[in-house]
């Protein structure tokens, strides 16, 4: 059994995911001219549409959580225009 | 004057800056490749246009880390001239020498056009070739070229004439008509708060011979070589009166 958990973990490494978002300050052409779209198929109650991206990051030797937040501010989102999530998945 | 002008994997404007630079009595420019981390023997550094690594994760989000981007950093803050144009803008940005950032235009599409720019201050490393009022036709050329920047820091940008170039229509006037991007307050083009570190998204380069239209890009240009024997120079910590801010809306 112990074993099998074994093989388990290794199968599914630690996952980062990472949702960037842009402000709500900032305009977001992309989620407005999304909005439009999706009256247009028929959803006529849209209210603000955001689109925003999800970074999904694998790590076979596991999360340092503090290091994860200093790259999802560093690099993966520009906090002058963006928040980021950090979530870990085990 | 020599100048370095960066390459990074996906610059394009590297080869029309050096045609540019190369043209002006005076000036050398030479090509540092991004992997180098020396930028001994130059005067000032170009960060041409471009979509450096694809402009993955964000415009410039990735050049930022490059080898030279440390070299960069320091040339700057030894008091060296630095002028980001269109990619290099938003590199500047990402890299933290310059304020605010560059995000998707307002109307999602690409835009190749000309542009009239309204010089705000001609007391600068950039423009001491012209004169606050001046009207400059350089042509734009980007998706990601809306100036953002929160409140507070566009009335610091203003109140430290740090904008330099703003769009305008062809009277002058920097309305939101004359705005192809939705650019908060128009802002085409900034330098940092120390006056040495400079960024704007219309290509200079691209508006340097009669074939292309304008010649006004070479302006710009020669401000860069005569800044260092400008008599301007030395009330470059005054500021000169600026036109007041328009209401400011970061939502254009």
């Amino acid at each position: 059994m112990v074993f099998l958990a074994a093989l388990m973990i290794k199968s599914s490494p630690v996952k980062a995911i990472v949702t960037v978002m842009p402000k709500p300050s900032v305009l977001d052409p992309q989620g407005a001219a999304t909005a439009e779209a999706l009256k247009h198929l028929g959803l006529e109650s849209v209210g603000h549409v955001r689109v925003g991206k999800s970074i999904e990051i694998e790590l076979p030797d596991g999360a340092d959580e503090a290091q994860l937040h200093t790259i999802a501010s560093d690099l993966l989102s520009n906090p002058v225009i963006e928040d980021y999530i950090l979530e870990i998945q085990n | 004057m020599n100048f370095a002008v960066i390459r990074f994997p996906g610059s394009n404007c590297d080869q029309d800056c050096l045609l540019a630079l190369n043209a002006l009595p005076g000036a050398t420019a030479k090509v540092v490749w991004h992997k180098d981390s020396s930028l001994a023997g130059f005067d000032a550094v170009i960060i041409p246009g471009g979509f450096s690594y694809g402009d993955y994760l964000r415009c410039g989000a990735i050049a930022r880390f490059s080898p030279i981007m440390q070299a960069v950093k320091k040339f700057a803050e030894d008091g060296g001239t630095v002028v980001g144009i269109c990619n290099g803008f938003q590199i500047l940005c990402e890299a933290g020498l310059l304020p605010g950032a560059l995000v998707r235009n307002r109307g999602l599409h690409f835009i190749c056009e000309s542009t009239t720019l309204r010089v705000e201050r001609h007391n600068s490393a950039l423009t001491n070739a012209t004169w606050t009022g001046t009207l400059l036709n350089i042509p734009i050329a980007h998706g990601e070229g809306c100036y953002f920047a929160d409140d507070t820091t566009l009335r610091d940008l203003h109140h430290n004439g740090q904008i330099l170039l703003r769009y305008a229509d062809a009277q002058g006037r920097t309305n939101a008509a004359a705005n192809p991007n939705g650019s908060c307050a128009n802002i085409a083009g900034i330098r940092n708060r120390a006056g040495n570190v400079f960024g704007l998204m219309p290509h200079p380069e691209r508006a340097c011979d009669p074939l292309l239209g304008s010649t006004d890009g070479k302006i710009l240009f020669q401000s860069l070589l005569a800044w260092p024997a400008s008599p301007l120079r030395k009330h470059d910590a005054e500021n000169l009166p600026a036109s007041p801010l328009p209401p400011v809306s970061a939502s254009l």
